[in-house]
């Protein structure tokens, strides 16, 4: 066989990135414990391998596509209630799958000195975790993506049991249970959408593209009840104001590249829940309860982002930052325009690697002093000034300094909100005066209340990083006459760590830093690609939501002919702007609902 | 009769091997008596493959094909228990021979022990394959009558007793609950076998409505088997009768009265059948009305109490209570249509549930058998305590990951067997209109969390007690066999949710529904129906047929 032809089908071979780490995961559990250099390099090989993999489906994918997967090779599991192994790709997945898999020898590289005891059941579980978080992006079934979604639990609760600070038992439990209950809910409503597509088509299937072809077709009562039972279920993942309460102390006591891996990806799988499914199927309750859940991420913003002002645990600051951004996140996707939701995506992408990136900063100054109080350590930058430079870029990324990549994002995603509110300026000769404005109910008084977050997000950040990294030096003391427990593990460390960071824990960074900086100064080839799955998403809510053409007629808010523009309009406008004479090539499969 | 006598032969072999296991138990050759187990063996596989070659054979209700099911599964799991139970009966006499005391076949109870196990398993394929009311009653006895016995048998200490006179005293009243529900369905149509039964309700709903003694009837029998199944009101015994008898014996409660149970509840409702309602898919009103509370309140009391326990066998009573009320849900929502797929068929559902659930319970029992408690004195009892499985899947890993699978396979944590049991009952109970049930089920799922959590991370994350003042905890003494039965447990609750597609198929087929006619037309303008006379009291009369 050709080599190119081999490349090929190996990069289109999607469960190839589930079951890389799986077996490099059973090879660490068989391998002897006492070769701690030997389950490291195992490690290493299990989450660069899945890296090289991604490489091959960059250079295959075709970004033209949207979200229209590249693969759905499937195998039949359970043929009876309908359930197959199917996998897909598209665009979402691909830069989703893309953080997983950057984050994972990250994780693994940052762990070399924070873990030092039952080496072989972190490496293998975490191996796990990298497998289960891939699966749940990657998967196009129901009842498979269910299985990844719970199944990411597992190894997260193993890892901030066994290797989580203090109160990492109660910590570990609230975690799981609060997920857990979320999602059963969330699989009932996943069930009833099946149930019902069964009833109109006597077909049991779990496909997500069948099911989301159908879902809008049920009764706007119906919607509204799957609404709230896949939120139950995503909400807590995210996590969205009153239910987060699980993460500020799963992120505190977890280990470093436990919360680097939660913060980075795992609280994605809640936004990109929200974006698939709910957003997907039930596009009429979204435009209905838009405002209730702007409401709730603008609390979530503010809240969380004064809590975080009055933290004196830098690690828990952090976790509630993510709880203050993953706000903007939703209202993104809540804007419900291709804006909000390009904004929303990339906001995915950003949080993952500034917030990922601060809790390993976090991680590094802990193994050297071992405490995180703000009241006990201080001016850093005297004695760290590496660390101290990293500190500021990432603090400074995360609060959306303009020119690096926080900033693009929540820019996005206030946009979107702000022009989610078009058609209330109806005038007598058109229906928007605002440009780019969409229909929607969310408008410019969402955005300036999320606005406001902005303001805190800086204050407890810079208040933070004034603190850490400039204040007057403090440095704790007490551990050379050791703190029981875990005194003997500080010495080793002591011999093993430099003052300031490693040449590895640089590696680590550098990525990272380069990455926010290229996003954050030239993120066009990102916000291109992710117009069209954008653009699909909307229209398919534009067409099936409750807007102002799909609302009844006795409605005062119908208004008549406000047929929205469509993706296929829209290129069709664009080519004809821009060349005349030819046909472009990307509206051929570019339209979901043109071809029916 | 011929076919009904074909049916009963996997009962029959078993009953055969019974007879021989009880003589050879009292044999005075040690390797003698040491083939009993062996010789139950053999039989459950003789058994086993005789229902599944006379797999065509069907009785005549209206679920015809329920004793090849229940047969097939019996017969497997029965096999999977089996070496769980071994040590259980005789151990200090057969010390005491080995010490050069004569064998006094008087004192002992190997043989009795071996084949009240098979006597019990024989009642459970005779409740799968009853179709009369008497035949029902005296199944659900022989099932239970032995394991009273296998109860205060289990240990030689005086809980044991206790639970085994507490057990017997309880199960009277049962049987005395749903033998008078029976006696009441009698009374209301005129017959005690099935499909005459079916045929005279079917009758009474076409004319109007059914008898109101025929639905007190039901009510009552299922009342009664509630006991069976351990579903409130009649669940108080489990936890005492669990914890009082040995893991192995315990293990064997969890499965065996509850099998028989559900499929004397099925039996029982394809009487009226799910021909009710405004979709003619449902049971009728008042019996769906008692069903959704039983079930409701099942799981949550279940739940909600194994959460608040410290004994290990309690929490798995305390599980299989909540378990009996997930598969509730699937007896509500009964067969769907005659088409039904399988993920609308709810007694498909409960039937692949069952055999999930015993795969997955018998894990943890199995865990339990193979370790004992040795305490500071010398003393030596099963290993019980939920601090007596610490750190176990670092001690020993075989016994603690049995423990942990069995545990996250019970919650029902995808991908295992417990989660792909659950899924039918989800989608049944969603099919049948019972929404907010299904919601009951999905928020018990989720309190169950906490407990199974528990228990996997006790065994998982844990460290073993290292006080010189506790316990020691050691592998029992025929910890070797009994940890096989672990281990298949381990497999199954693995391998079959690969497979799922396999038992699957087996329950869609044991599920099937096929009502009596004039079932299903039971709407007021159809009342000029005229309901077929049973096929026993139709007159043989083939005037077309050529002559000889």
């Amino acid at each position: 066989m050709d080599i190119s032809e081999l490349m090929h089908q190996l990069a289109y071979s999607l469960p190839v990135g589930i079951i890389i780490p799986l077996v490099f995961a059973a090879l660490i559990a068989v391998s002897p414990s006492s070769n701690a250099k030997r389950i490291r390099a195992l490690a290493l090989a299990g989450t660069l391998l899945p890296f090289l993999w991604y490489g091959l489906q960059l250079a295959v994918f075709d970004w033209s596509r949207g979200n229209y997967d590249v693969n759905s090779g499937e195998t039949a599991w359970f043929a009876q209630i309908g359930l197959k192994f199917s996998f897909g790709m598209d665009t979402i997945s691909m830069l989703l799958v893309g953080l997983t898999v950057l984050l994972g020898p990250i994780c693994i590289l940052c762990s070399y000195t924070a873990i030092t005891e039952r080496l072989k059941t972190y490496y293998s579980w975490f191996l796990v975790l990298q497998a289960a978080m891939t699966g749940v992006f990657l998967a196009r079934d129901l009842i498979l993506f269910y299985t990844f979604f719970e199944f990411t639990l597992v190894p997260l609760y193993i890892l901030i049991n066994l290797y989580g600070s203090t109160n990492r038992k109660q910590a570990a439990t609230k975690f799981f249970l609060y997920t857990f209950t979320g999602s059963i809910i969330a699989l009932t409503g996943l069930l009833y959408v099946v149930f019902q597509h069964h009833t109109a088509t006597h077909v049991w299937s779990f496909d997500l593209k069948v099911l989301e072809n159908y879902a809008h077709t049920m009764s706007f009562q119906e919607q509204k009840w799957v609404f709230w039972a896949l939120l139950a279920g995503f909400a807590v993942k995210v996590p969205l104001f009153p239910v987060h309460t699980w993460l500020p102390l799963a992120h505190t006591e977890a280990p470093t590249a436990g919360s680097v891996i939660l913060a980075g990806v795992l609280l994605k799988l809640g936004t990109y829940g929200i974006l698939r499914f709910v957003l997907g199927f039930c596009p009429a309750a979204c435009t209905y309860f838009a405002p209730t859940l702007a409401v709730l991420s603008i609390i979530g913003i503010v809240y969380a982002g004064l809590i975080c002002w009055v933290q004196t645990d830098v690690k828990k600051l952090v976790a509630y930052s993510s709880v203050s951004h993953l706000g903007y996140c939703v209202l993104g996707l809540f804007a419900l325009n291709s804006v909000g939701i390009t904004g929303s995506i990339l906001y995915m992408i950003n949080h993952g690697l500034s917030t990922g990136a601060l809790f390993l900063l976090i991680g590094m100054m802990y193994e050297r002093y071992h405490t995180r109080s703000l009241k006990e350590i201080g001016g850093l930058a005297r004695v760290m000034p590496i660390w101290a430079s990293f500190m500021v870029f990432f603090a400074m990324a995360s609060v959306g300094l303009p020119g690096l990549n926080g900033f693009i994002s929540e820019l996005f995603c206030m946009l979107g909100t702000f022009q989610a509110g078009g058609v209330q300026w109806k005038t007598g000769t058109g229906l928007t005066v605002l440009p780019g404005a969409t229909w929607g109910e969310l408008g410019p008084w969402y955005a300036l209340a999320a606005g406001s977050g902005v303001i805190v997000t800086a204050m407890y950040l810079l208040f933070m990083l004034g603190k850490i990294v400039w204040g007057p030096l403090m440095e704790p003391g007490g551990h050379d006459h050791g703190h029981g427990h875990g005194a003997h593990a500080v010495d080793a460390h002591a011999s093993v760590l430099p003052k300031d960071l490693s040449r590895r824990e640089i590696g680590i960074l550098i990525p990272l830093a380069v990455l926010c900086l290229v996003l954050g100064v030239y993120p066009t080839p990102l916000l291109k690609v992710l117009e069209l799955p954008a653009q699909t998403i909307t229209n398919n809510i534009d067409r099936h939501g409750r807007t102002p053409a799909n609302l009844p007629t006795d409605d005062p808010r119908f208004v008549k002919g406000a047929e929205p523009e469509t993706i296929q309009d829209k290129m069709r406008r664009r080519a004809a702007e821009a060349a005349p004479a030819t046909t472009p090539h990307a509206s051929d499969h570019a339209t979901p609902e043109g071809k029916h | 009769m011929d076919s009904k006598l074909t049916l009963l032969w996997p009962e029959i072999a078993l009953f055969i091997t019974t007879c021989c296991v009880m003589i050879l138990g009292q044999s005075k050759h040690k390797d003698s008596r040491n083939l009993a187990p062996w010789l139950c063996a053999i039989g459950l596989c003789i058994s086993g493959f005789l229902a599944w070659h006379f797999r065509g054979v069907t009785v005549q209700t209206s679920l015809p094909h329920l004793p090849y099911y229940g047969k097939i599964i019996v017969a497997l799991i029965g096999l999977a228990m089996l070496p769980m139970m071994a040590g259980s009966a005789d151990r200090d006499l057969e010390a005491a021979v080995d010490n050069g005391r004569p064998f006094d076949a008087l004192r002992s109870t190997r043989g009795e022990f071996y084949s009240f196990f098979l006597f019990s398993l024989s009642g459970l394929m005779l409740c799968a394959s009853a179709d009369d009311l008497i035949f029902l009653f005296l199944a659900l006895e022989l099932t239970s009558l032995p394991t009273y016995v296998m109860v205060a048998l289990s240990t030689a200490r005086n809980r044991s007793m206790e639970a085994g006179v507490k057990y017997f005293f309880l199960g009277a009243m049962g049987a005395a609950v749903f033998l008078y529900g029976f006696a009441l369905i009698y009374g209301a149509s005129g017959s005690t076998n099935f499909d005459k039964i079916a045929h005279a309700f079917a009758t009474q709903v076409a004319n109007g409505g059914l008898n109101h003694m025929a639905l007190l009837g039901v009510v009552v029998a299922i009342l009664g088997v509630c006991f069976k199944i351990a579903a409130v009101p009649m669940h108080f015994y489990t936890p005492d009768v669990y914890q009082g008898s040995s893991a192995s014996v315990a293990g064997f409660l969890a499965f065996v009265p509850k099998a028989a149970g559900f499929f004397a509840i099925l039996l029982i409702c394809s009487l009226v059948g799910w021909g009710f309602g405004d979709e003619h898919t449902h049971l009728p009103a008042a019996l769906r009305t008692m069903l959704w509370v039983i079930a409701a309140v099942t799981m949550t009391v279940g739940n909600v109490l194994a959460i608040m326990q410290h004994s290990v066998k309690r929490i798995l009573a305390y599980s299989s209570i909540a378990h009996s009320g997930y598969m509730l849900v699937g007896v509500l929502a009964g067969p769907g249509d005659q088409h039904a797929p399988f993920t609308r068929n709810g007694i498909a559902a409960v039937l692949f549930y069952l055999a999930s659930y015993a795969i997955m319970t018998l894990g943890g029992f199995a865990v339990l058998a193979s370790l004992q408690r040795k305490k500071a004195d010398g003393s030596v009892e099963e290993a019980d305590d939920i601090d007596d499985l610490r750190g176990l899947a670092l001690t020993r890993p075989l016994l603690g990951w049995t423990m942990v699978l069995s545990s996250m396979g019970l919650l029902g944590l995808p991908p295992l067997l417990g989660f792909l049991g659950k899924v039918p009952l989800f989608t049944a109970g969603i099919g049948a209109g019972e929404i907010s049930l299904v919601i009951v089920l999905g928020i018990n799922s989720a309190i169950a969390a906490y407990y199974y959590l528990r228990l996997a991370y006790t065994c998982f994350i844990e460290q073993p007690e290292t006080l010189p003042s506790a316990p020691k905890i050691e592998t029992s003494e025929f910890y070797k066999a009994r940890r096989l039965t672990g281990v298949i447990s381990m497999a199954g609750v693995v391998l079959l949710a690969l497979g799922a597609g396999y038992l699957a198929d087996l329950a869609q087929i044991g599920g099937t529904f096929s009502p009596v006619r004039g079932f299903r037309t039971a709407t007021p303008e159809a009342k000029e129906i005229k309901i077929e006379a049973p096929p026993a009291a139709a007159p043989v009369h083939a005037p077309d047929a050529p002559n000889g």
